[in-house]
C-alpha cells in the first residue's frame, strides 16, 4: 500500500501490462488466420467476405472483431483515386485559347492549372539546366522549334565546369572563408574528374529550383501564420502529418496530378520541404522579442516594413536553418524522386542499385553526399554571416569577390578555348569531362564487395540467419500475435497514463484509422522494424553520447559526425548496407539503425550538455562520483531532451523503414513502391502514406505530452 | 501658462475578451477584483493627467502596476479600452493607421527597457533606422546618425554590432534611437531598470545632461523610487492601474497621499531630495541672521552652514532676490521629524 501511494504510475502501467498479455493470451489465433503475403487482398478468393460502401466493394479476410478490424474504410483509397480522377478529367471544364491551333479548346480546371504548373516548372528547371550544361530548350520556349532549326547559332553554350567550380569556390569563401573555399574547390573538382559532372549539374539544377520555391513558399506561409491565427489553426494538422509522412507516399498523387519526371519532382519536394520552412519561420518571428517589434513600431515602421525590415532580419538564424533544411529534404528528395523520373545523379543511383553495381552506386552516392555537404556548409556560413553595409571599403575591397569571378570566368573560357584545339579529336575535357572518360573507381568498389563477400561470407552468414531467425522472426511473430484489442488496450492505456483522456482519445483515433484500413498486418510489420531499429539505436546513441559528452573534444567530434551524417541523402545509407547483406531485411534493420542512431547520440550529447553548470557544481560540493552525477543529476535533468531526441529517432527509423521497401520488405512501404507503379495507385499510396504518417503520430504524441509534463515538473522553461 | 502636449482623459486599459462590455456595465466603477474573477485583468484605471512642453512625467510603480500599460496606451502601441488622449491637442485614438505613423516618425521616440536594439544592423544602422524608414536619404541619415552618436558619446563604436556593446553602451544605442528624428516627445520604458547600479547612475547624469539640452516632453517609467526623485519634474505613482499621487517629488516626500505612497517615501533621505524653497516660509520681518542660500539648493550641501546658526536665514533667487525665510529648526524637523517610530 505504501509502495502504491509512492508510485501510483508504476502500478498503472503494471495493471495496464498485466490487462495487455491477459487479453493477448485470452484469444486465440483464429485458424483461418495467415499472414497474407504479396497483394493478396486485391485477389478474389472465395474465402473473402465482401461489403460495398460509396459504390465501391471492398473485399476482405473476415475475423473475429477482437482479432482484427473489418476494413471498414478499405474504401477510401479507391474513393480518393477517383476523387482524383474526376477532380482532374472531369471537373470544372474551362475554355482556354490553344496557340497552336488557333482556337479554343475545352480543358477541365484542375488539369489546366497542372499543366501550367508543369510547363513553367520544367521551364524553370531547363533554363538552369543549360546554364549550366547547355541546350536549345530554354531559346525554344520563347522561339519554336522551327526557328531554331533555321538558327543552327541559337543555343545557350553550357559553362565550362571550371567556372563553375571557380563560382563556387569564390562564393564559399565569401561566405565563409579559405576553408570552405577549397573543399569547394575540391568538390567541383572531383566531380568533374570522376565523370559525374552532367549528372551533378543535373541535380543542382533540379535543387536551384526546388529549394528558392519552397523557401519562397515556406516563407510566405509562415509570415501568414505568424499573422493570422486561422492561417495557422489551418496549416497545423497539415505541418504535423507531413513532418511524420514518409517522402515516398507523396510520390504516387504527385504521378498522377503532374505526370513523370524532373518538374513532378521539384513540385513534390516543395510540398515534402516547405513545412519544415514554415515551422522554422515561425518560430523565428515568434522568438522576435516584442519590444524589438514595438522598437520598429515608434521608429514608424509601417507593417511592411516591421516585417521585412525588423521581424525578418531579426529572425534571420531560424530562417535560414530554414533554409539548411530545405537545402537538405532536396537532396533527398533528389534521390527519392529518380522513382518518377527526375534525372541526375538520383537516377544513376538508383539504377546501379538496381543492377547491384555497388562500385558505381558508390561514387554517384559520394557525389550527391559531397554536393549536399557543401551546399549545407555553404547555407549554415550564410546562416552565421554578419553583413557590414556602411563599412568604409575601397571599391576594389567592395568588389573583390565580383572582379575574382569575373578573372575566373575569363581565365576558364580562355583555357576552355584552347582545350578545343588541344583535344582536336573527342573531347575537351577543360569544357566537361563526360560520363565514360572520368576516373571510375567502380570496378575498385566492386572487386572490394566482392572480396569482403569471399572472405567474410561465413561470418556474415552466420551472423545474418542468427539475426532473422532468432531474434526478427520471432519479434515480428510477436507484433503479428496482438489481437486489436489488445493493441487498443495497450495504447489507449498508455496515452492515459501519460497524457489524461484526451490523450488517450488522440492516439486512439490514429489507431483506429489504421486499424480499419487494409493494410493493419502491414502496419504491425512496419512497427515491428521501427521499433527494432530504434531500440537497437537508443542503446547505442545513449552509449555512444554519454561516452563522448565525457570530454569537449570528442563530444564536438561527435556532434561533426552527426552533422556529416545527417547531411547524406536517407538513400545513400542503403548502398553500404547492400554491399555487406545484400538483399535481405538484414540490410534494411543495419540501414534504420545507422540511420535512426543520429538523432539518438545528437540528442543524448545536447541533453547532457544542457544540465546547467551550476548543478555540476552543487554535485561536485557534495561529493558525488562520476557514475552518481550521470545517475542522480545528469540523466534526470538531459532526460526530457532525450525523450525528443526519441521522437526524432522514431522519425527516422519509420522512414528508413519505408524507403527499405526498395531492397524488399513486406511492410507498409512496399505497398507504397507498388502503388508507385499502379495507375490507380495514388489514393492507396496517400492513404499508406497516412498509416505510416499516424504510426509516427502515435508516439510523437505520447513522448510530447510526456515530455511537456515531464519538464513542466523540472521546471524547465 | 505652458502648452499641454500629452493629455489623458480617464484612461482605460483593460485586457480581455469582453473588456468593453464589463466596462460599460460597470460605468466608471472599475474594480480590479470582480473583472478578474470574470476574466479580465485592469491595466490602467481611469487615469487622467497633463504633460506639458518640456516638462518631465516620470510614472513610477512596481510591477504589475500598469505603468508600461499606461505608456503603451500613450505611445499607442496598444489601444486603450476606453478615455480619450491628446497629443499636442490631436486625438490619438481617432488617428488613423497612415497619421499615426507619421506622428511616430516626427513626434515620437521611445527607449525600451531592453534596448530592442536590431542585432542585424551596427550602431550607426541602428541609429540611422527610424531615418531610413522615414525614407530620408542615406547620407543624410548618416550624417544625422553620427551626430546623435557623438551625442551620446560612442564615437568610434559606431560600427560595432549590439553584441559587442556592453549593457550601458546598448542603451545609449538605443537613446540614440529615439533621438534621431528630433521628436519632441520622449517616452522612456524602465530605460536604465536593466543596468548595473553604477552605470545606471552614471546614465541618469547623462540624461540630465541631455535634457538640460534638449528640453523635450518626457514621460520616464520607473520602478525605482529613488530615481524618479532624482529626475522628475513630477511624479506619478501607479498601483494596480490607479494613479494614487500625481505631484512633485517634494511634495509627494512631505504630504503622501495615501498609505501605499508613504511607504516609499519614509525611507527616502529627506535632505537629498528637498531643496530649500520646499521648507521655507514666507519673507518676514523677523531678526535675521547673515547667511543667504539659493532656494534651489538640496538641502544636504548646505545643511551644515545653516544649522551653525542660530536665527533664521534667508532664502534668495537667481536675482538675489530675498524669496523667503528659514529657521534651522525646521530644517532639522524636517530630516528627522514626523517618521513613523520604528524600533
Amino acid at each position: 500500500m505504501e509502495l502504491l501511494k509512492r508510485y501510483p504510475k508504476l502500478f498503472q502501467w503494471l495493471f495496464l501490462l498485466v490487462v495487455f498479455f491477459t487479453l493477448c493470451f485470452a484469444i486465440d489465433v483464429p485458424e483461418t488466420y495467415k499472414f497474407i503475403r504479396g497483394q493478396a487482398e486485391f485477389i478474389k478468393d472465395p474465402n473473402q467476405s465482401t461489403y460495398t460502401l460509396f459504390g465501391i466493394e471492398v473485399r476482405y479476410y473476415a475475423f473475429d472483431t477482437l482479432w482484427r478490424l473489418p476494413p471498414l474504410l478499405g474504401w477510401l483509397p479507391i474513393w480518393i483515386n477517383d476523387s482524383l480522377f474526376f477532380l482532374l478529367n472531369d471537373w470544372m471544364p474551362i475554355e482556354i485559347w490553344n496557340e497552336d491551333i488557333q482556337e479554343y479548346k475545352t480543358r477541365p480546371l484542375v488539369l489546366q492549372i497542372t499543366r501550367t504548373l508543369t510547363s513553367s516548372m520544367t521551364f524553370l528547371i531547363e533554363l538552369i539546366r543549360e546554364i549550366l550544361l547547355g541546350g536549345v530548350k530554354t531559346i525554344v520556349a520563347f522561339t519554336s522549334w522551327d526557328w531554331i532549326s533555321e538558327n543552327p547559332w541559337a543555343k545557350l553554350p553550357g559553362l565550362p565546369w571550371t567556372i563553375v567550380a571557380a563560382g563556387a569556390a569564390i562564393l564559399s569563401y565569401k561566405l565563409s572563408g579559405k576553408g570552405l573555399a577549397i573543399f569547394a574547390g575540391i568538390v567541383m573538382i572531383y566531380i568533374s574528374i570522376f565523370g559525374q559532372w552532367k549528372p551533378s549539374m543535373q541535380t543542382l539544377s533540379f535543387i536551384l529550383v526546388a529549394a528558392p520555391l519552397s523557401f519562397i513558399f515556406g516563407l510566405s506561409l509562415g509570415i501568414m501564420a505568424f499573422k493570422s491565427k486561422r492561417v495557422e489553426k489551418a496549416l497545423h494538422p497539415i505541418l504535423l502529418v507531413m513532418q511524420t509522412m514518409p517522402q515516398y507516399a507523396v510520390l504516387v498523387p504527385a504521378i498522377v496530378l503532374f505526370g513523370v519526371g524532373d518538374h513532378a519532382a521539384v513540385i513534390i519536394t516543395m510540398v515534402v520541404a516547405v513545412p519544415p520552412m514554415i515551422l522554422l519561420t515561425l518560430l523565428g518571428l515568434r522568438g522576435v522579442s516584442p519590444e524589438v517589434i514595438e522598437a520598429g513600431r515608434m521608429s514608424g515602421c509601417n507593417n511592411l516594413q516591421l516585417m521585412f525590415k525588423v521581424l525578418i532580419p531579426t529572425a534571420r538564424r531560424d530562417i535560414l536553418i530554414g533554409v539548411n533544411q530545405v537545402i537538405m529534404v532536396c537532396f533527398s528528395m533528389a534521390v527519392i524522386s529518380a522513382f518518377i523520373g527526375a534525372k541526375g545523379l538520383g537516377f544513376n543511383l538508383l539504377l546501379a542499385l538496381n543492377q547491384l553495381n555497388i562500385g558505381l552506386a558508390l561514387e554517384a552516392g559520394l557525389c550527391i553526399s559531397l554536393i549536399a555537404i557543401l551546399l549545407d556548409k555553404m547555407s549554415l556560413a550564410w546562416a552565421n554571416k554578419q553583413t557590414d553595409y556602411f563599412g568604409n571599403l575601397t571599391f576594389f575591397q567592395r568588389h573583390k569577390n565580383t572582379l575574382f569571378f569575373a578573372g575566373a570566368v575569363l581565365i576558364a573560357v580562355i583555357f576552355a578555348y584552347a582545350g578545343s584545339f588541344y583535344f582536336k579529336e573527342g573531347f575537351n575535357y577543360l569544357y566537361e569531362i563526360p560520363h565514360n572518360k572520368g576516373i571510375s573507381t567502380a570496378d575498385f568498389w566492386n572487386k572490394g564487395v566482392d572480396w569482403i563477400w569471399d572472405t567474410f561470407f561465413h561470418t556474415l552468414k552466420i551472423f545474418n540467419t542468427w539475426l532473422i531467425v532468432d531474434v526478427l522472426q520471432p519479434m515480428r511473430a510477436a507484433y503479428l500475435r496482438m489481437p486489436i484489442v489488445a493493441t487498443f488496450v495497450l495504447v489507449m492505456g498508455a496515452g492515459y497514463i501519460i497524457g489524461g483522456i484526451r490523450s488517450a482519445f488522440v492516439v486512439g483515433g490514429l489507431t483506429l484509422f489504421i486499424a480499419l484500413s487494409p493494410w493493419w498486418d502491414r502496419a504491425l510489420v512496419t512497427t515491428y522494424m521501427a521499433t527494432f531499429g530504434v531500440i537497437v539505436s537508443c542503446t547505442i546513441g545513449l552509449i555512444v553520447g554519454t561516452l563522448c559528452s565525457q570530454n569537449e573534444y570528442t563530444k564536438n567530434f561527435m556532434l561533426a559526425v552527426c552533422d556529416i551524417f545527417q547531411t547524406f541523402p536517407s538513400f545513400v545509407y542503403l548502398i553500404p548496407v547492400m554491399m555487406l547483406f545484400g538483399v535481405t531485411d538484414t540490410s534494411v534493420l543495419i540501414a534504420v539503425i545507422v540511420y535512426a542512431t543520429i538523432p539518438a547520440t545528437r540528442y543524448t550529447i545536447e541533453g547532457l550538455r544542457s544540465v546547467p553548470a551550476s548543478l555540476h557544481d552543487a554535485g561536485s560540493m557534495s561529493g558525488v562520483t562520476k557514475l552518481q552525477r550521470l545517475l542522480n543529476i545528469e540523466f534526470p535533468i538531459a532526460f526530457p531532451h532525450m525523450m525528443l531526441g526519441l521522437n526524432q529517432t522514431i522519425v527516422f527509423a519509420l522512414f528508413m523503414v519505408i524507403i527499405g521497401a526498395f531492397i524488399g520488405t513486406e511492410d507498409l512501404g512496399q505497398y507504397i513502391l507498388k502503388a508507385l507503379s499502379d495507375r490507380k495507385g495514388a489514393g492507396i499510396g496517400l492513404t499508406l502514406g497516412i498509416c505510416v504518417a499516424f504510426i509516427g503520430l502515435i508516439f510523437d504524441n505520447l513522448i510530447r505530452t510526456w515530455v511537456e509534463k515531464r519538464k513542466k515538473h523540472l521546471g524547465i522553461d | 501658462m505652458t502648452d499641454t502636449v500629452i493629455k489623458c482623459n480617464s484612461v482605460y486599459k483593460i485586457f480581455g475578451t469582453n473588456a468593453k462590455k464589463m466596462l460599460q456595465e460597470a460605468n466608471g466603477n472599475v474594480d480590479a477584483k470582480t473583472f478578474q474573477e470574470n476574466g479580465c485583468i485592469v491595466g490602467v484605471n481611469n487615469a487622467s493627467f497633463e504633460v506639458s512642453k518640456g516638462e518631465m512625467l516620470v510614472v513610477m510603480g512596481l510591477s504589475g502596476s500598469g505603468k508600461s500599460t499606461l505608456l503603451r496606451c500613450i505611445s499607442r502601441l496598444t489601444d486603450a479600452t476606453a478615455g480619450k488622449i491628446y497629443i499636442e491637442g490631436q486625438d490619438l485614438l481617432s488617428l488613423k493607421n497612415k497619421e499615426l505613423i507619421e506622428l511616430r516618425r516626427n513626434k515620437m521616440g521611445m527607449v525600451f527597457q531592453s534596448f530592442a536594439l536590431l542585432p542585424h544592423k551596427t550602431v550607426l544602422e541602428n541609429i540611422a533606422f527610424p531615418l531610413q524608414i522615414k525614407g530620408v536619404k542615406d547620407q543624410e541619415c548618416i550624417n544625422k546618425a553620427m551626430d546623435m552618436v557623438k551625442l551620446v558619446g560612442l564615437d568610434g563604436r559606431e560600427n560595432y554590432f549590439p553584441r559587442e556593446l556592453s549593457g550601458g553602451q546598448q542603451q545609449r544605442v538605443g537613446i540614440a534611437r529615439s533621438l534621431a528624428v528630433e521628436p519632441d516627445i520622449w517616452f522612456l520604458d524602465e530605460p536604465f531598470s536593466a543596468l548595473d547600479p553604477l552605470i545606471r547612475k552614471e546614465m541618469q547624469d547623462e540624461f540630465l545632461r541631455l535634457q538640460e539640452k534638449l528640453q523635450k516632453t518626457i514621460m520616464f517609467i520607473t520602478h525605482d523610487f529613488d530615481e524618479a526623485l532624482k529626475l522628475a519634474d513630477r511624479i506619478a505613482i501607479m498601483k494596480d492601474g490607479i494613479i494614487e499621487q500625481l505631484d512633485t517629488p517634494a511634495n509627494i516626500v512631505l504630504n503622501p497621499a495615501t498609505e501605499y505612497v508613504k511607504k516609499f517615501t519614509e525611507e527616502v533621505p529627506r535632505e537629498k531630495v528637498l531643496k530649500i524653497e520646499d521648507v521655507m516660509e514666507k519673507p518676514n520681518n523677523e531678526n535675521l541672521s547673515d547667511l543667504k542660500v539659493s532656494k534651489n539648493e538640496i538641502i544636504e550641501n548646505v545643511a551644515e552652514k545653516i544649522l551653525t546658526q542660530e536665527k533664521s536665514v534667508t532664502v534668495i533667487d537667481e536675482n538675489n532676490k530675498i524669496v523667503g525665510t528659514l529657521h534651522p529648526s525646521k530644517i532639522i524637523h524636517t530630516v528627522f521629524g514626523g517618521r513613523k517610530n520604528k524600533g
